[in-house]
């Protein structure tokens, strides 16, 4: 049965209409001889037609712009949609943010009822919960203190708690897994599928996270400029998703300013790697850029870093430490190629980390050079992929193992 | 929570939008916890919060006490003026409070309109509801007023609830006009307090308005709803002789019940956009 059903569904904006109009201004344009002139019109979503079957958990993947938001806030009812419709069988929790609602003056558990009703969750329920989302929050001890004492990472995993124990038959979540530390991360990512695996639960899943979308989706809808680009199982819509972002960034006019010491000036222009650079786990890497730069740069070295997604450092290398032999001469472009061989990285996101070095002291930062990001594919050829670094930490290893009763 | 219609169907409305108070039963709750959290926010640092719902009436009724019972010489027949005066104050108080915190509600709640969905008139209700703990302040402040200047507790206090009520729906009405028409026209926000501040005058809160209001102009002055309010109030409190007019009272109310049912409309058809212009 279909849980959800949209239908030549569309949403449009008005562009250029000024939001918060005067009553005096109003007023005034009643005497004017003239109308307004028209406004320009913009469809965030048009001509939208698929169907979400009761039980199914379903991905929604998309480029900034592409309609996602609006789609989920149509779904929410947070807004109408202009044409089309939408039927909904069953109780609807959404969850667009993390904390809505949530008043610095109040309490923990103050804020944990509040923010609970604005869910949508009776008061008998968030009782009966109340224990466990304090649990889960790990905020036992300040659950009395005002929320406004918390630290950053404490308010989420709050924020989180709560709406991690709504209990809706269609759950549609945005982009909320990207609070807290990375072990909190992981813990959302535990909780979500733990959610999105219990009996006949629909949820719709917006995220930019393409491993956990893979990992917690069996089906996955890609929207591009307001449309369905492709529907299918979530494997081979992510690598469409992709594969358009390998198109649209794999150009040489990329550039990206440096963001420290003379950085400002130099720039990396992208050659025949894309800035977001997918490749399955075990494959050879291979990064090509060049460093423009205004004045002329003599002796520049390189280092990169590998960061997980909250910036601590994986692993690094550098030409100076490997007392790579420096180039002669003096160029205003210089280009560079680090041969990454086969990486020893878990299926999951990187970040890269960029440094450029001018006779061995550092000229320039490029905090995010690139996003790396590691598909699951079978290294060693087990009949098993990896599983993802959320559980399995960063790398990969494949030890020898004895494994025998004992005497 | 209730159980929700197995169906539910999203689509663009037009025209005229019928309430739906089945859903509005099922959002109680929510409205419950929304004026709970505006009360608990208002009193969070305790003695200064408390203090504030005291000072506030008591030196507004020392100051309107002094300059039109005394500069200004009004009448109060036998009532102690400072009575007579607080015995206004007090519906008046909880009506432009309400008035300008339900007014502000849907700009102020912006963020939780653009996150989640439930029924929108929930917001501007809650907030008049809020300032409920206000007036029950001021009600002990009153009834120990009277007791200092001898004015002895008549049973027509029990009815002060329904005039609370009649001052409750006066406000609510206008205050679902004012919160839908802020979200779209930001120039509401000048608009309210100058009403509160004129208002005071507008409506008899310094003074017995039938000793100072020209007879010919007695009958259009009563129309004002809050006129049959403080009359009522000071009925309860002070004695028969001011009583209201009961047929200019019913006009008044009549006037508030036809606000009410067109700012529910407008509210009801711009509803809609809220989550997009707010």
């Amino acid at each position: 049965m279909a849980a959800i059903s949209i239908h030549d569904l569309g949403k449009r904006y008005k562009l250029g209409l000024r939001q918060h109009d005067t009553l005096r201004d109003h007023l005034a344009a009643l005497f004017r001889r003239k109308k307004k002139t028209t406004e320009d019109e913009f469809w965030a979503i048009r001509g939208l037609n698929f169907e979400i079957n009761q039980g199914e958990v379903v991905g929604i993947v998309g480029r900034n712009g592409a309609g996602k938001s609006t789609l989920l806030k149509v779904l929410s009812q947070i807004t109408e949609p202009t044409e089309g419709e939408v039927r909904l069988h069953g109780r609807v929790a959404s969850l667009l943010e993390v904390g809505t609602g949530f008043h610095p003056e109040l309490t923990g558990a103050e804020n944990i009822y509040l923010n609970g009703a604005i869910l949508g969750m009776s008061r008998r329920e968030i009782r009966a919960r109340f224990d466990e989302i304090v649990a889960f929050a790990e905020v036992e001890k300040f659950i009395s203190t005002p929320v406004k004492h918390y630290s950053s990472g404490m308010y989420v995993r709050l924020a989180f708690a709560v709406a991690a124990h709504l209990d809706p038959e269609i759950l549609i979540v945005d982009e909320v897994l990207a609070v807290g530390d990375a072990a909190f991360q992981q813990k959302c990512t535990g909780k979500m599928s733990e959610v999105a695996s219990r009996e006949g639960r629909t949820v719709l899943f917006v995220s930019h996270n393409t491993a956990v979308v893979r990992s917690l989706c069996s089906r996955c809808v890609l929207l591009s400029r307001g449309a369905v680009e492709k529907d299918g199982d979530a494997a081979s819509v992510i690598d469409a998703y992709v594969a358009s972002f390998q198109e649209a960034t794999d150009t040489s006019t990329t550039l990206l300013p440096g963001d420290f010491g003379r950085g400002e000036h130099l720039s990396l222009h992208f050659d025949s790697t894309p800035r977001f650079f997918q490749f399955n786990c075990g494959a050879e890497v291979k990064l090509d850029f060049t460093v423009v730069s205004p004045e002329p740069l003599q002796g520049v070295g390189c280092s990169v870093s590998i960061l997980n997604l909250d910036g601590s450092p994986l692993v690094s290398m550098s030409s100076k430490v490997q007392a790579v032999p420096v180039s002669e001469g003096s160029a205003k472009t210089w280009k560079i190629g680090v041969d990454l061989g086969r990486l020893p990285l878990n299926v999951g996101n990187y970040r890269l980390r960029i440094y450029i070095s001018e006779k061995g002291r550092d000229v320039a930062r490029f905090s995010d050079a690139f996003t790396l990001q590691v598909q699951p594919y079978d290294v060693f050829g087990w009949g098993n992929a990896l599983p993802s670094t959320v559980h399995w930490g960063p790398f990969y290893c494949a030890p020898t193992w004895r494994i025998e009763p004992g005497a | 929570m209730a159980a929700e219609p197995p169906e539910r169907v999203l689509r663009a409305r037009h025209g005229l939008i019928p309430i739906d108070f089945a859903e509005l039963w099922r959002y109680r709750e929510l409205f419950g916890f929304l004026a709970w959290r505006d009360v608990l926010v208002r009193y969070k640092q305790t003695y200064l919060g408390v203090a504030w719902a005291v000072v506030q009436p008591v030196l507004t009724m020392v100051i309107l006490s002094v300059v039109f019972g005394r500069f200004a010489n009004m009448p109060s027949g036998s009532a102690p003026y400072p009575v007579l005066v607080l015995s206004a104050l007090l519906p008046w108080q909880f009506f432009a409070n309400a008035l300008a915190e339900s007014s502000n509600s849907l700009v102020a709640s912006a963020r939780i309109i653009s996150k989640v969905y439930f029924p929108r008139l929930i917001v501007p209700a809650s907030a008049v509801l809020s300032g409920f703990i206000d007036a029950v302040i001021a009600l002990v402040i009153l009834l120990v007023m009277m007791l200092a200047y001898g004015v002895s507790w008549r049973p027509h206090l029990l009815l002060l609830p329904v005039f609370f009520g009649l001052a409750f729906l006066a406000a609510f009405s206008v205050g679902v006009w004012f919160s839908a028409l802020n979200v779209r026209y930001r120039d509401v926000k000048y608009i309210v307090p100058f009403i509160t501040r004129v208002g005071m005058y507008v409506a008899p809160v310094g003074f017995d308005w039938r000793a100072v209001v020209p007879e010919r102009w007695q009958f259009w002055f009563s129309l004002n709803p809050l006129v049959g309010v403080i009359d009522g109030f000071r009925w309860c409190v002070l004695g028969p002789q001011f009583a209201p007019d009961w047929g200019t009272f019913l006009l008044g109310n009549v006037f508030v019940l036809v606000l009410l049912v067109t700012g529910l409309l407008y509210f009801k058809s711009t509803e809609r956009s809220f989550a997009d212009i707010v």
